[in-house]
């Protein structure tokens, strides 16, 4: 009986002193995921047609990375779904890869947790310095007055992509500029039996985009100069509501967009059954899917009026993939040249030419392969009328928040039950006291 | 309303269902049997369907079969490999689940010791832990011990198993006892009269006679690793990935290969299923004698 | 554990000791041999699920959100903070979670009546043999067996609102809708969740209740068949309450199972449910990894299972009532 009394205190011992050093988080033991210097991991996130298209790509660029340093750079690609719950168990346990790709939205958030690299003038300089960047670019890669969490590595923009032989059949001349000529056009093309605008009413993140969008084109944001959500000021009100009456009363997208989230409005625009997307560099996805260039234009995404521009005319929000290296590293050296080699002007034409983005790398912008009509509009939009989402700490609450407010005002409308003034503001007032109080 | 149906035929036996029960019977167990089959049929027969079929509306007949959709699901995700791991991790979980289990239900179902009841009471108490309560903690105490002793648990296919077959555990412990009990104490005394050490007769003589009690309860493990996501998602990369979260690949930013999907949904169900089917027998005679008793 | 046992074991326990007098390794082996069995399944319940759980617990009384996670021990303690927010039902977050929480004890409790119903007729009427009967019983237990992934995702294709199969048979051949209903947003996913957890659930009651079944002595049917009973009342009065000890345990494990499942809404609807159909489960995992909150994360689990504690241990104090302790 001793024994077993022995035995048992022992394993319940054992167990309390695991769960006490579990306690003491990944703080000090917390090294890097691998203790040579010779290799690095990195996670990529999935920017082509599939995670095998994307390890084609990349792993061409690895290798050429190896040759030349001798450092080999083991490779996940993570899907989105699963992108932000990985770097968040890595930034719990302190076991996670050495460099890594996030959306740059997320920038701020991730810089909160203190897990990334800060990008100070001295890690700057061993990259060609911060002047090698676009501003626009730079301007989502963490809160203002900190050193950025990241750094950019491919751009996008949303651009209205439409399908030009429908726009013919419907006798519609030049693509529409503003909303109010959206919808117009959509009574023509309704005419013609085929569906106007594609949406992604359950993608929570393709939602806050659009709705962003649109709160800058009433002259409003989401967050006080202070960082303090303001959901529902009139203008924000307005803004969303305007985003969900295009379901709602202007009938121009589909009820069954209402519940899409895996880019089911892409492939329905690829197949010809929908006029119009609004997507970022859809380019390289279209024609996957097997649409041809010549099948569709490209044009900015229409404003309340005027032109794109600042202010209230911006018509996109400053899309990206930014690069980050994870504190924890044991390879810090080699993480910094990675990081440099992924955003030489080489690699940087190389990369944002198989995934139809546009370099952030000034130097590498200029290139002619960026240069096509296709990109001029992209380009044009990301220099002058995009906007980076909120650098604040709460963003990704703020993705999730609102952008299902979206997704729940959508299904609302999808049912035929009346989307108002006032079913939106208390949307958003649900979304906003479910921020984190600080 | 059965005693004439009694008398007239009265060496059937005496249950002898009247027509109302005939009738509702057979309308219950053809509308039961639809609702069961619909889905496998859309799966099967979507599986065989072209792209364009499937993100087209839906049509019971499909207009054109092709096999293709079985030859992408290899190439467009590494099911193969997903596929190994799922085997590897459910197959290791499902043994050291029966094992452990076998020998917690024997103590349990022949000794009589201090603590025996605080011991079923808390392992069977497990079962209701809400896997969203520890799934972060043990995720933390992976990664904690991996540190302090260098066994890398998080990430690991180890790890994993370490976690299904703690799933399993309660269950299996608690079926078993039930079967072990209804096991004749006199078979395993006599070995022990024999000159068997008390593990002796656990293994010649009360497993042989359990053999349906543990096929019932390898299964149930199995089905539980085999299918588990919330955990496999946090848990493993790219190396380790299992099927269930796997199979997530088919969703692309691209479109969705729902035929793709659909097929190797059904590639990774048939081992499964079969297994199941093939063992449905054990399970029936294992339940009867061991957990419902 | 049963009162019969702690009987038997004197003899059990003092026959093997007398038999092999040369050999006996003293009272210590004996003693410690039925712990050393448990020990391993000790150890693991307790790294796997007991030591997580009271970290659980710990982390509940922490302020663990993004600012800390990354070395949660330097987490400040917040005292109750995380559980006065989850239980103030007059503020969006509790009010939320009251919600969450009734949606998911109206789904348990159709979920697990329809799934015994369903499970237990199909039971009886598969008592005695028929032609097929093997083929339809095998056929029963499909949606069971099947990986909880590929079934699921299998209904989400069939709900789709454009191209799926329910609004085709529902809308287009059967015209019982005016227009195309949805499935997998708004109101009406609750009845998808319902349908899809019955669908993979009721073949676990039947297998059960089909074992159960077997162990009904013949002689009580034909007892009752002597005295006159129909068919009906045979089941009413001989199969169902012979059947009460395997419903007590099935019931509940149902309970738990459905009440606890994370897999099924989570493949049915991602990771944002929509409101009608926000399972508690789902809800707590949005509520610590989507807003990174894993403290008030915790305290909302922590509630919970201090919930299934409550029900589970009413439930079997007033269902062991009339039954013999002996037979726990």
């Amino acid at each position: 009986m001793r024994t077993i009394r022995a035995a048992a205190v022992g394993a319940v011992t054992l167990s309390l002193a695991l769960a006490a050093t579990a306690c003491g988080g990944g703080s000090s033991t917390g090294g890097g995921s691998d203790n040579s210097p010779k290799t690095l991991t990195y996670w990529a996130s999935n920017q082509g047609a599939s995670i095998a298209v994307d390890k084609k790509v990349l792993q061409p660029e690895l290798d050429k990375f190896e040759k030349r340093t001798g450092i080999k750079v083991k490779l996940e690609v993570v899907p989105w779904s699963d992108l932000l719950n990985r770097i968040l168990t890595a930034t719990t346990s302190g076991q996670g890869p050495d460099v890594l790709n996030i959306g740059n939205t997320w920038s701020a958030s991730l810089q909160a947790t203190g897990a990334l690299l800060p990008w100070d003038a001295k890690n700057f300089a061993k990259i060609g310095g911060k002047d090698r960047f676009v501003d626009s670019a730079l301007g989502s890669t963490g809160a203002e007055g900190k050193d950025p969490a990241a750094v950019p590595l491919y751009s996008m923009a949303y651009a209205l992509y439409y399908n030009k032989q429908i726009f013919a059949d419907a006798g519609i001349s030049k693509p529409p500029a503003t909303w109010d000529e959206l919808v117009a056009d959509g009574k023509k093309i309704s005419a013609k039996g085929k569906s106007v605008l594609g949406a992604e009413g359950s993608n929570v993140a393709e939602n806050i985009h659009h709705v962003f969008v649109f709160a800058k084109q009433h002259g409003a944001d989401f967050f006080t100069a202070d960082g303090k959500p303001d959901f529902t000021n009139d203008n924000v009100v307005a803004a969303v509501k305007q985003y969900v009456d295009l379901m709602a009363k202007d009938k121009v997208i589909p009820t069954g967009n209402a519940e899409y989230a895996q880019n089911q409005s892409v492939s329905d625009f690829a197949k010809g059954k929908q006029a119009m997307l609004l997507w970022q560099s859809a380019s390289s996805n279209l024609k996957s899917q097997g649409m041809s260039e010549d099948a569709y234009g490209i044009a900015p995404v229409p404003v309340q009026s005027g032109t794109p521009g600042t202010g209230a005319q911006v018509n996109s929000m400053v899309a990206g993939i930014n690069l980050a290296v994870f504190k924890n590293t044991d390879n810090l050296d080699g993480a910094t040249k990675f990081v440099k080699f992924m955003t030489s002007d080489a690699e940087q034409k190389i990369l944002n030419t198989a995934y139809s983005s546009i370099p952030p790398v000034k130097a590498a912008q200029s290139d002619a392969a960026f240069t096509a009509p296709a990109n001029a509009v992209l380009k044009d939009t990301l220099a002058t009328s995009a906007a980076a989402l909120p650098q604040v700490a709460s963003e990704s609450q703020f993705e999730t928040t609102v952008g299902t407010a979206v997704k729940d005002l959508f299904a609302d409308a999808a049912a035929g039950r009346p989307v108002t003034t006032d079913s939106v503001k208390a949307a958003l007032q649900k979304a906003q006291q479910q921020m984190p109080a600080k | 309303m059965s005693s004439p149906a009694a008398s007239r035929i009265p060496s059937v036996s005496p249950t002898a269902p009247p027509r109302s029960f005939l009738w509702t019977r057979r309308i219950f167990l053809t509308l039961l049997t639809g609702f069961v089959l619909v889905p496998v049929y859309v799966m099967i027969s979507s599986s065989l369907k072209p792209l364009a079929d499937v993100t087209g509306k839906f049509r019971w007949l499909p207009r054109g079969l092709t096999i293709r959709p079985y030859i992408d699901i290899w190439s467009t995700v590494p099911l193969a490999k997903y596929f190994a791991n799922s085997l590897i991790v459910a197959g290791a979980a499902t043994v050291c689940s029966v094992v452990i289990a076998v020998f917690a239900a024997y103590a349990v179902s022949r000794y009589s010791f201090r603590g025996k009841r605080v011991f079923t009471v808390t392992v069977l108490s497990t079962q209701m832990f809400p896997g969203i309560l520890f799934l972060l903690p043990l995720f933390l105490l992976y990664v904690n011990i991996g540190n302090a002793t260098g066994i890398a648990l998080f990430g690991s296919r180890g790890g994993l198993i370490l976690t299904y077959l703690t799933f399993s555990l309660p269950f299996s412990i608690w079926m078993l006892i039930g079967y072990f009990d209804s096991v004749p104490r006199d078979l395993d005394e006599a070995a022990l009269v024999d000159g068997c050490g008390p593990l002796g007769a656990l293994f010649r003589v009360v497993v042989p006679a359990a053999i349906p009690g543990i096929v019932a309860v390898a299964v149930y493990a199995f089905m539980t690793a085999w299918g588990e996501v919330l955990f496999a998602s946090v848990m493993t990369n790219d190396t380790t990935r299992t099927l269930a979260v796997g199979l997530q690949g088919y969703s692309t930013l691209n479109d969705v290969y729902w035929n793709q999907i659909m097929a190797a949904s059904l590639v990774v169900s048939v081992p499964v299923v079969a297994g199941f089917l093939l063992l449905q027998r054990y399970l029936v005679a294992g339940l009867t004698a061991g957990a419902v008793k | 554990m049963t009162t019969a046992t702690e009987v038997r074991k004197p003899v059990h326990k003092s026959s093997p000791g007398a038999a092999r007098h040369p050999r006996r390794p003293g009272r210590i082996r004996r003693v410690s041999l039925p712990y050393l069995l448990l020990l391993p399944a000790l150890v693991l319940e307790l790294l796997v699920h007991l030591v997580p759980m009271v970290i659980g617990i710990v982390m509940s009384f922490k302020e663990l959100t993004q600012f800390y996670i990354r070395d949660w021990g330097s987490a400040p303690w917040s005292g109750l903070d995380n559980y006065s927010m989850s239980v103030d039902f007059n503020a969006p977050v509790g009010e939320a979670l009251l919600h969450s929480f009734l949606v998911t004890v109206g789904f348990t409790l159709l979920s697990v009546a329809l799934c015994w119903l369903i499970g237990t007729a199909a039971a009886i009427c598969m008592q005695d043999t028929f032609r097929g009967r093997g083929l339809l019983r095998a056929l029963f237990l499909v949606p069971y067996a099947l990986p909880v992934y590929a079934a699921v995702i299998t209904w989400v294709f069939m709900f789709q609102h454009d191209n799926g199969l329910v609004n085709h048979v529902l809308h287009d051949q059967l015209h019982l809708t005016d227009k195309p209903s949805f499935w997998l947003i708004g109101d009406n996913s609750f009845y998808a969740l319902l349908t899809v957890s019955v669908w993979k659930g009721w073949p676990f009651a039947f297998l059960i209740v089909m074992a159960g079944l077997q162990n009904i002595p013949k002689e009580l049917y034909e007892a009752a068949a002597l005295d006159g009973a129909g068919m009906w009342q045979q089941i009413r009065r001989i199969t169902l309450p012979s059947l009460r000890p395997v419903n007590q345990v099935l019931v509940l494990v149902l309970f738990l199972w459905t009440f606890n499942d994370f897999n099924t809404p989570y493949v049915l609807f991602g990771r944002s449910a929509p409101e009608a159909a926000d399972l508690i489960s789902v809800h707590i995992y949005q509520a610590s990894f989507v807003t990174w909150n894993f403290g008030t994360g915790s305290a909302m689990s922590v509630l919970l299972l201090l919930f299934l504690l409550v029900v589970t241990g009413t439930y079997l104090l007033l269902t062991s009532r009339g039954r013999r302790a002996a037979d726990v």
